[in-house]
């Protein structure tokens, strides 16, 4: 049996953390070479959507490098990355995934060493955890798929798309959050969406019913049904059939023809 | 929802249509919606009827990738990657025969995508782009793969490995190409106007080069007069000209050149628009107008930091500023003084702003001159040098560290007021920054007229008291580790320019960084030091950071010359990395437009989103938070990214 060689995707911002990983070639600092790195303009460009379904598809671990706070090229972009990284992890924890796997760094462009030591360590990280076992466990692949379809959820994208408009501006009749009232906001919303995302993911595959999708949630009974509700009045959800007093529930298809 | 299938990746091709030479879209809207929905079989995206051929150039750069790659090996496998027309390796891609190596192949197999593997695409990509385009291939057609930077010279030792790097690194740069949209880049006109921010030496001189230069420039001033923060000087160092008479003629040319608005008492009230079609409201005592420009220049200069609390500044009336001292020595209202101490760094350095003003130990020791020369009367006994100092070899920094230390420790050599009654000017610093060749004379002609710099570290800072009706600064004299006193009628406090309170208004107006410090941040450190990452805004002088008068003026003209660049050219040509909205999509939540650092992205009246292609910069920001999805960016869009993403995952052989 032959090591594990991790797969590993870093996404850099072209303007400083491609920029520091060119720096690390030209010094010539050596580091392992599993990591693959995609380039983006900025590391506000990747959409949680993408690091979600690349663990869905396998990941071992995804590394997204922008540039320090306070030195983005576009301003602003890496404050909203690190918004966005917070969502990740969030869905990687409720989706059972190790939040290790992932892992958010600033570089800038004179940080060839930082690059090379950090690709280093973060390899050594994931060869510690090992293969990811999305792969092979249907559970903990349907649980990604529902924190992938959670990141789409329109509320949690508008909720991450205002954060920081709430935290500096407020809202429009000026009322301002703080960071933290802001989390618990977004936190309580990716609770939400993500036991609805699961129901509708198990669903999806076989009726269930209330019991069942508690058992296999670990959501009591009565929040369950809670979501149900609501999955059933945005017309996501419906009856399949009854079986004696128990209704078995389907995930209605959206989209599409 | 099951995961999607991965079905091999091979195009329809549409015999009847694939012509001969690569389409250029006239709408780059072609770009396909994604389609969430997960019955949609897995047709593989073909952004154009034509048949992909993509041709991969594989670079040796001499042994630099060919010694720690085998670039044959990859040759040969990325010949077997889907959509892979022709694939061949170069010595040198960049050479003139590799470039037209590409040049041919385009032409030879019909090539419609280019994918170059060797160095950076941060610094060859341009070269590469202009040979496709030679070739009449959209230069968007053109990808990257890095296997130098990021993995020839990085696993140097594992040749094995970093083949097996390249080839994964090329395969995702083909998954991609196969994926990219040819794209037109927009020509926008550029009104021949510029607004310059700031009326003081760096904004008059941008001023008048601009007018010079033939183009119109409105000049906003928020004071009643121009001059800036010169007019508080009294003189200047290296210059025997008062402050004021030096920037006279500055002034009166720009107040008399016919291409030049003054606006004084104003504000920029707002910005909106940009490069070269900017709409900005000037605000007059409170009557607003309207002025289109094509460029802005930002000059809004800094203010004296203001050393509350520190070395009993506004506890005693005779510890003053630098710039204090200035207006003291202009207005004739400086007392008759002899012992005037002095203080480096104040404020500065560490204590509370973090960098180095720069400018104020040259200032100091012009102060430190004025008064011996302009009080020598009271001054004691001019001729009375003791120190020799050549001044022939100034540039050896060490020897002039040395040197340094060894004269303080001799000037110190009578404590307290000097026994004649005669003069007693003493520098207290941490170091003397009398940076450049001129700088250093003025330094050692300080020395000459025995001005005495001690030295001291933040460990043992300076303090300044009152004893009777005089003041005392107690100091840790370094050399002889004893505390000592000094008697000073005066104590003059050295502080730094700091950047003004309303440059971060000014910065959320014209959507312009600002450093950790407060000033306004530039494009790049070293090679972009005026402009700022938005394109047709520059800045100059003390705004972006402390600077003299020299340096400012310097600034000024070079931010006038980058404005005029784009003005004399009449249009830009706007890259076109944009974000694109699908309307059909779109619900209008205004999401894109609270995020894009550029306001480049906005809601149209028809209450969807719609990009102002010359002012967005494809950051891709308000793609990733979209709620319904309906923004893409081009060249850089979910698909392409999750197929650089999945080629990865899948891995070579």
């Amino acid at each position: 049996m032959t090591e594990f060689e991790p797969k590993i995707v870093g996404f850099l911002c072209n303007w400083c953390s491609y920029a520091g990983a060119d720096l690390a070639g030209v010094s010539r600092y050596q580091y392992p070479p599993e990591i693959r790195i995609i380039r983006v303009m900025c590391s506000a460009r990747v959409d949680p959507m993408i690091v979600l379904t690349l663990f869905k598809e396998g990941a071992d671990g995804i590394m997204i490098g922008g540039c320090h706070i306070g030195d983005c090229h576009y301003i602003s972009g890496n404050y909203h990355t690190e918004k966005r990284a917070f969502v990740i992890r969030r869905l990687m924890e409720k989706a059972g995934l190790e939040v290790d796997r992932f892992r958010l760094e600033w570089i800038s462009a004179s940080e060839g060493e930082r690059f090379a030591s950090t690709v280093a360590e973060f390899t050594e990280k994931i060869k510690e955890l090992g293969p990811s076992k999305v792969m092979e466990d249907s559970d903990l692949a349907s649980r990604v798929g529902a924190a992938v379809d959670t990141s789409l959820d329109f509320r949690i994208r508008a909720l991450l798309g205002h954060e920081v408009g709430m935290i500096e501006d407020g809202n429009v009749y000026g009322e301002k959050k703080t960071e933290d009232e802001m989390r618990e906001i977004i936190d309580a919303a990716i609770e939400d969406e993500f036991r609805r995302s699961l129901i509708l993911e198990i669903t999806s595959s076989k009726p269930a019913s209330a019991k069942e999708l508690s058992q296999v949630t670990k959501l009591p009974t009565d929040r369950i049904v809670e979501h149900i509700a609501t999955l059933r009045q945005k017309n996501l959800l419906a009856v399949d059939h009854i079986e004696g007093m128990t209704p078995y529930y389907v995930a209605l298809r959206v989209g599409g023809d | 929802m099951e995961p999607e299938e991965q079905t091999p990746e091979t195009p329809i091709e549409q015999e009847e249509q694939a012509p001969q030479t690569p389409v250029v879209q006239q709408e780059p809207i072609a770009e396909p919606p994604v389609e969430p929905d997960e019955e949609a079989p897995e047709t593989p995206p073909t952004p154009d009827s034509e048949e992909l051929r993509i041709g991969v150039f594989v670079c040796h750069c001499g042994t630099n990738i060919g010694g720690f790659v085998d670039v044959p090996a990859v040759v040969e496998y990325v010949k077997t990657l889907p959509n892979v027309a022709f694939a061949r390796d170069n010595l040198y891609t960049c050479a003139e025969d590799g470039l037209t190596a590409i040049r041919d192949a385009i032409k030879e197999h019909k090539l419609n995508r280019v994918i170059v593997a060797s160095c950076t695409p941060r610094t060859h990509a341009p070269l590469f782009q202009g040979v496709c385009e030679e070739a009449g291939l959209n230069k968007y057609l053109f990808e990257f793969a890095n296997i130098r930077e990021q993995c020839s010279w990085v696993h140097m030792k594992e040749k094995e490995d970093a083949t097996r790097k390249a080839k994964d690194l090329i395969k995702s740069s083909v998954s991609k190409a196969a994926l990219l949209v040819p794209q037109e880049e927009m020509k926008v006109d550029v009104v021949p106007r510029s607004l310059v921010i700031g009326g003081g030496v760096a904004g008059l001189s941008a001023a008048l080069s601009v007018a010079r230069q033939g183009f119109d420039v409105h000049l906003v001033e928020k004071e009643g007069v121009l001059g800036g923060f010169t007019r508080n000087l009294n003189s200047l160092s290296l210059g025997d000209k008062s402050a004021e008479d030096t920037i006279k003629p500055l002034i009166e040319h720009v107040q008399a050149h016919e291409n030049i608005t003054v606006h004084l008492n104003s504000q920029v009230e707002s910005v909106s628009g940009f490069i070269g079609n900017f709409d900005t409201t000037i605000v007059t005592n409170g009557s607003s107008k309207e002025v289109k420009v094509g460029t802005i220049i930002v000059a809004t200069g800094a203010l004296e930091y203001i050393p509350e609390g520190l070395y009993g500044y506004g506890m005693y009336d005779n510890v003053v500023t630098l710039t204090e001292f200035e207006i003291l020595c202009k207005s004739g209202k400086l007392p008759k003084i002899k012992n005037v101490a002095f203080i480096q760094c104040v404020g500065s350095r560490g204590q509370d702003k973090s960098y180095c003003s720069r400018i104020c130990c040259v200032i100091s020791i012009k102060n430190a001159l004025y008064i011996t020369e302009n009080f020598a009367e009271i001054m004691g006994e001019e001729g009375a040098e003791r120190v020799e100092v050549d001044v022939s070899v100034p540039e050896i920094s060490s020897r002039r560290r040395r040197r340094r230390r060894m004269v303080s420790a001799e000037g110190e050599a009578a404590p307290g007021p000097a026994p004649t009654g005669g003069p007693e000017i003493t520098i207290f610093n941490r170091d003397v920054t009398t940076y450049g060749a001129d700088h250093e004379v003025y330094y050692n002609k300080a020395r000459e007229k025995r001005i005495r710099f001690v030295r001291y570290t933040t460990d043992n800072l300076p303090k300044v008291t009152q004893e009777g009706d005089k003041l005392v600064v107690n100091y840790y004299h370094e050399t002889l580790k004893t505390e000592r006193k000094l008697q000073a009628d005066m104590v003059v406090l050295a502080t730094p320019l700091i950047a003004p309170p309303d440059a971060a208004d000014l910065s959320k107006k014209l959507k312009i960084p600002i450093g950790r410090d407060g000033f306004f941040l530039e494009a790049h450190m070293k090679l972009r030091p005026i402009d700022f990452a938005t394109d047709g805004i520059f800045v100059c002088g003390t705004a972006r950071g402390p600077a003299d008068i020299t340096e400012s003026v310097a600034q000024g003209l070079g931010t006038a010359s980058r404005a005029a660049i784009p003005m004399a050219r009449g249009f830009i040509q706007a890259e076109a990395i944009l974000a694109q909205v699908d309307p059909e999509i779109c619900t209008g939540c205004g999401t894109c437009e609270a995020n894009c650092p550029y306001g480049a992205i906005r809601l149209s009246d028809d209450g969807v989103a719609e990009v102002l292609a010359a002012a967005c910069k494809g950051c891709g920001c308000c793609g990733a938070t979209c709620p319904e999805k309906a923004i893409q960016m081009m060249n850089y869009t979910d698909d392409q990214l999750l197929a650089q993403g999945r080629s990865i995952l899948q891995g070579a052989m």
